[in-house]
């Protein structure tokens, strides 16, 4: 569905190279949902505009569908973390929602309302579609943002911490409103996170990304019961595990090492390692069976 | 744009009214009463008392006047300032969006913008002949400068991340000008305009003093040069009163059109 291969962004600028991402190459598959973890400034805001056709890699490529995004595709929404940015302040919520909509093909007055009117029903919405979104709190300012992703019917739907300045409590709300829609919707969801739990408890899968130069640290797949409830799932045992286990390779990430789970395979791991003529040689470790 | 302010602040509408109509009203109020007083008993010809001015205003501003003389002048000044916001803003927009015309263009304006539109009159008239034209040409070169650059500004000011999700949204060309671009530069527009209405005035005023046979500016000139001085007087009064009516209209304008704008401002200063 979604293939990111190769890819590679080095910005250049005043005289300085940097690179952002090195080498990133996984697939979502069509109607999953895939959570991107790691390390701040870890080139995840890099990787997603690449992926949205925003920006252009350096090379390596990423194909929606078998087609080549070499700019923003038809089939993808973006909902962006900064929110109070993202949502035109001189159009009322019902205004924005639309939008897009008005640059689609084919897509009648009416056909246009409907779906304005069915995406702000499902974000709990539906009555403010006439009001400013500087008359919505942060939260409310989000959920009509992703109304605006949801209206235009996407294929995939990519979400850039989009919780991050929103408080808790209502970050728990929009958790499990991403987790409705994508069950309701079967939508392709790729969610960027640098929050560990977030990522777990959202996740049919976690990539755990390296530091910058970013590359896929780990792939982790989320054995979690589909119905997810923030209080229940999240003092399940596994869910435990699985959030240690991501906090380990994170913090690996950080030292730029690969990531050693258990303190008795660690050993193994540092065996493993070595040296290759004085060159450390860099192991890509499975995911160990968790116990 | 529908409805009318947020319902919050229905309630204490009407009294933050009456305060802001004192406060306007309250410093034109004593200047008034000060000239009255102390121009009262003047025997000087060039300076006659206010009561003399006044009284002579509604014998100097008849109908006729009105129709043949403040008409015409207001008309040239809305054809002009029409003129200067139409230039202004299109060209604005495009310097503002492409850098390599930003920086071909620059030093030009810079030059164009240096030169006191008054003294390009009489070229004009080479061009423009002395009609109408003319009138409208000298107040749209004047007026122009302000709006083009505050466009400029306004337009380069455009939110990175509003304008991606724009272009992540398919939202471009004539879309992206309308929806985009241009609401998001009119608060900086606005002031373009504002700044473009008083020298508008000015110039309107300078143009009629050449070569002209009605409007404001020459009527004023010929009650100086026939020493008509309390009549003088009223001109010059009158278009300080256009001045303020227009200002108010302008404002009124603003509000509406930039309603979203203050909202957000006291919105975002609300929360922080």
């Amino acid at each position: 569905m979604l293939d990111v291969r190769g890819l590679r962004k080095v910005y250049e600028g005043s005289g300085r190279r940097t690179e952002a991402v090195r080498d990133l190459t996984f697939t979502v598959e069509a109607g999953e949902l895939v959570c991107l973890v790691g390390p701040s400034g870890c080139g995840k805001t890099t990787l997603l505009k690449c992926m949205s056709g925003l920006l252009a890699p350096t090379s390596g490529e990423v194909t929606l569908g078998g087609r080549k995004v070499d700019g923003p595709p038809p089939g993808m929404a973006f909902v962006f973390q900064e929110y109070g940015r993202s949502l035109f302040p001189w159009m009322r919520v019902g205004a924005n929602v639309e939008l897009p909509l008005k640059q689609k093909k084919g897509l009648g007055a009416a056909r246009r309302k409907e779906l304005v009117a069915d995406a702000l029903e499902s974000v709990g919405l539906a009555d403010a579609a006439g009001a400013y979104p500087w008359q919505l709190s942060g939260g409310m300012q989000q959920r009509v943002a992703i109304a605006r992703a949801l209206a235009y019917e996407p294929d995939v739907l990519l979400m850039d911490e989009p919780f991050a300045a929103v408080d808790a409590q209502t970050r728990a709300d929009l958790e499990d409103l991403v987790r409705r829609l994508w069950q309701e919707r079967s939508m392709t969801v790729l969610f960027v996170t640098h929050d560990i739990d977030e990522a777990v408890y959202l996740g049919e899968r976690v990539i755990v990304l390296s530091k910058s130069p970013t590359v896929v640290q780990e792939q982790l797949k989320v054995d979690l019961p589909r119905e997810r409830d923030q209080l229940t799932t999240r003092v399940t045992p596994r869910f435990a595990e699985l959030r240690t286990h991501v906090y380990e390779q994170i913090q690996a990430a950080k030292r730029g090492a690969v990531a050693a789970p258990g303190a008795g395979e660690e050993a193994e791991v540092a065996k493993a390692v070595g040296t290759a003529g004085g060159v450390p040689v860099d192991v890509r470790k499975d995911m160990p069976p968790l116990r | 744009m529908k409805g009318s302010a947020p319902d919050r602040t229905g309630s204490s509408a009407w009294r933050r009214l009456l305060r802001q109509l004192v406060l306007v009203f309250a410093l034109p109020v004593v200047l008034v009463a000060v000239w009255w007083v102390t121009s009262a008993g003047s025997q000087d010809v060039y300076w006659p008392p206010l009561r003399t001015i006044v009284e002579a205003f509604w014998e100097v501003w008849t109908a006729e006047r009105w129709t043949g003389d403040v008409l015409p002048s207001v008309l040239r000044l809305a054809a002009g300032v029409a003129l200067a916001a139409v230039v202004g803003v299109a060209l604005g927009t495009v310097i503002g969006s492409y850098r390599r015309v930003r920086a071909v263009c620059e030093p030009v304006l810079e030059f164009l913008r240096a030169v006191p539109p008054p003294v390009l009159v009489p070229v004009i008239m080479l061009f423009a002949g002395i009609g109408d034209t003319m009138k409208i040409v000298v107040i749209a070169s004047g007026c122009v400068w302000p709006i083009l650059l505050n466009t400029v500004e306004g337009v380069r000011a455009v939110d990175s991340v509003m304008s991606e999700t724009a272009r992540s949204y398919g939202i471009t060309g004539v879309a992206r000008l309308r929806r985009l671009v241009l609401p998001s530069a009119s608060p900086q527009i606005f002031a373009g305009l504002r700044q473009a209405l008083s020298i508008g005035i000015i110039l309107m005023v300078i143009s009629e003093m050449f070569a002209a046979s009605n409007g404001l500016g020459f009527t004023i000139v010929q009650f100086q040069r026939s020493f008509a001085i309390p009549d003088m007087w009223t001109g010059i009064l009158l278009l300080g009163l256009l001045g303020f009516a227009l200002s108010v209209l302008f404002r009124l304008a603003e509000r509406r059109v930039l309603a979203w704008y203050h909202g957000l401002r006291d919105a975002t200063r609300g929360s922080s």
